[in-house]
């Protein structure tokens, strides 16, 4: 089992009365909240927690992509894993990742994503999520019902530019380039490990399944709709014949560990009130431009994500149902082990910094989850799986070390 | 009038149509709510023409969005569609949406068609004025915007349709196809072709109307040369349903001058 230290890196001081004065988190949220000096303080707060996450022998450290948004802080996440690959020497760098109908042209990221597995020697793994219709219709402009598509030509361009050992012509719909020559190279061959971030859309099940990549179900609703989505990534595992390896599924949960379970509330219970209430204060109608879903996904959907949901939660919720897993070390080992498996889910997405959980209590969370809930997982569970979707980077030896003065 | 099933380009395209009347072609292109199926001035305007009013790619019965990419495109589509269904020069009405699609129609070919009906058409931007992002609408939000009355008991029959999750779930497939022209700004570039208008072009805006606010009436009929621009006292963005007898009588004195 493999556990990745996961950023979202929010903003911290969004007022108590966020909710009842401001319309949202995302989108249009006011630009008057944001004080630039906070800004370098949370900036270099987080980088730390990523470093002293692989300082302490985590699989992974992770960060993604918003735009627009107060609880996620980074617009390209690709420049804090620049900073990280010079920092850091053994965890991989997981991007989960660039929202590649964003960039015109996509092979941008081909050369930002070769870049990084260049200067981390091959610790690089990249995500291409489709991207939320919050970042990718409302904050970026795309076109809702064309997204997908211009999303799958992204990819096809990238995968070639990478593998493509000499110039080619691309004549797509939404890319014609005449010289696709990309410079640096990926370390990694033929490229670096791919991991599709989801929402739980029905078609991309298939196609994950079909091109043999990982997914990572990122939801903040907790394991009880995750087991849901994932019952139906599984099913389509199955129609492509591919076996049900558990490292080919990831899934991210909030994450307290405390010395006992009492501890926990008194430890994590603000924070999660904060990210629930005023991090996820989002709108439904911001939730899903007309076109974002298919109408495939949109019937298959019981009762759609909503945020709204959220603002009635308290803590005792929030552990009951799933939301956030928090306790003793014993109680975190013994029901993450409990959804991990029924789940079937090799890789997981720790979100141990939530909120505006404090500097000394992400300490703490990181080393009681590293001491004494990681060896368990890693010891425990899967070991009879390979997981072929880890990166592969140079040898010890051929690696520059960490900077030094 | 009847409804017939429709295939364009042998098959690529198939839509259903209202079809009827007698004298001159009317092709009737409606918005981004969805064809008008049974709307009552359809046959009104059956008396004095025969009507063509078709669901777009996409809407309703439609089929073959994914074959159109942009709103040329979509003009173009219907450029076939006159051609295989051989309509000689018809009258062309457009309402909203499909009055943006319609003005593209006669710039694209202005020569083929005999007079243009432009119905508070989308197309156009007003920096000082913009329509609003009408795609994240909720039926209260709609119903405030496109009609005169929020209250009145068009207005109720509305949003009580909108309970019907069929019927959410058909909103959202229109406004999804919608996005292809409209999406994030209504504004794809008829500026540039509007000045091809040269033909007999009528404007009617409803002085109510919050979604495509009527001075944009001003700019179509700044931009249309030798265009009259009508005004309903009593209507928003949905004059054939709220002044229906005055719509069809000024369309009719219009079209067959």
């Amino acid at each position: 089992m493999k556990s990745h230290w996961f950023h979202l890196m929010p903003y911290q001081d969004l007022p108590e009365d966020f909710k009842e004065k401001h319309p949202s988190v995302w989108v249009d949220v006011s630009s008057k909240l944001y004080n630039p000096a906070l800004g370098h303080k949370y900036y270099n707060e987080y980088l730390d927690q990523l470093e002293f996450a692989d300082s302490l022998g985590f699989d992974g450290i992770c960060v993604n992509e918003h735009h627009s948004n107060a609880y996620g802080m980074m617009p390209s996440p690709n420049l804090i894993l620049a900073s990280l690959a010079r920092r850091t020497s053994k965890s991989s760098l997981i991007v989960l990742g660039n929202s590649i109908a964003l960039y015109n042209p996509p092979i941008r990221v081909a050369e930002e994503m070769a870049m990084l597995d260049c200067i981390s020697g091959g610790r690089f793994v990249g995500g291409f999520p489709v991207g939320t219709s919050m970042d990718t219709n409302f904050a970026y402009g795309q076109t809702p019902m064309t997204l997908r598509e211009k999303y799958r030509e992204a990819h096809d361009l990238i995968i070639k530019a990478w593998t493509e050992p000499e110039p080619f012509v691309f004549n797509g719909k939404y890319n014609q380039l005449r010289y696709v020559n990309i410079w640096p190279r990926p370390i990694q061959k033929p490229h670096p490990p791919v991991w599709i971030p989801g929402g739980g859309s029905v078609e991309t099940w298939d196609w994950v399944a079909e091109h043999d990549y990982m997914y990572a179900f990122l939801s903040y609703f907790g394991y009880e709709p995750a087991t849901q989505i994932m019952q139906g990534y599984w099913e389509a595992v199955d129609r492509a014949g591919r076996d049900r390896n558990p490292y080919r599924a990831g899934y991210l949960q909030l994450i307290g560990v405390s010395e006992t379970d009492a501890e926990a509330e008194k430890d994590y219970a603000e924070a999660a009130s904060y990210f629930y209430h005023r991090c996820l204060h989002v709108p439904d109608y911001w939730a899903a431009a007309p076109g974002y879903l298919t109408l495939k996904t949109l019937k298959s959907l019981k009762s759609p994500f909503s945020f709204e949901q959220l603002a009635d939660l308290k803590w005792k919720d929030f552990v009951d149902q799933g939301y956030v897993i928090a306790g003793s070390p014993a109680t975190v080992r013994e029901r993450l082990v409990e959804v991990v498996k029924e789940m079937n889910v090799g890789q997981l997405f720790s979100l141990l910094h939530f909120g505006n959980l404090g500097r000394e209590q992400t300490r703490k969370n990181t080393e009681l989850y590293a001491k004494e809930v990681l060896p368990f997982l890693r010891e425990q569970l899967w070991n009879e799986w390979e997981d072929r979707w880890a990166p592969h980077p140079l040898k010890e030896e051929d690696r520059m070390p960490v900077a030094a003065l | 009038m009847q409804e017939v099933k429709v295939a364009i380009r042998n098959g690529k395209f198939t839509t259903s149509m209202q079809w009827g009347g007698s004298g001159e072609p009317l092709l009737f292109l409606h918005g981004a709510g969805g064809p008008m199926v049974g709307a009552p001035f359809l046959e009104a305007l059956a008396q004095n023409f025969t009507v063509y009013a078709p669901a777009h790619p996409g809407f309703g019965a439609g089929t073959g969005i994914e074959h159109i990419d942009d709103v040329i495109d979509f003009a173009l589509y219907y450029h076939d569609f006159l051609d295989e269904l051989q309509i000689e020069s018809p009258h062309i009405m457009g309402h909203s949406l499909g009055g943006m699609l319609a003005a593209e129609m006669a710039a694209l070919a202005p020569y083929r068609i005999n007079r243009l009906v432009l119905v508070c058409p989308a197309g156009l931007w007003l920096e000082d004025n913009p329509i609003p992002d009408f795609f994240l609408f909720n039926p209260q939000q709609m119903v405030e915007h496109v009609f005169h009355d929020p209250s009145g008991p068009m207005s109720r029959m509305f949003t009580e349709q909108l309970q019907d999750p069929e019927a959410q779930l058909e909103m959202y497939k229109c406004l999804a196809s919608t996005g292809k022209f409209l999406w994030p700004i209504p504004d794809k570039g008829l500026k540039k072709r509007i000045h091809r208008l040269h033909l007999p072009t009528l404007l009617l805006w409803g002085n109510s109307d919050k979604l495509i606010p009527p001075v944009y009436g001003e700019a179509f009929q700044h931009a249309i040369p030798g265009s009259r621009l009508v005004h309903f006292e009593s209507s928003g963005h949905m004059i054939m349903l709220e002044e229906q007898d005055a719509f069809v009588e000024a369309v009719s004195n219009f079209l067959l001058e």
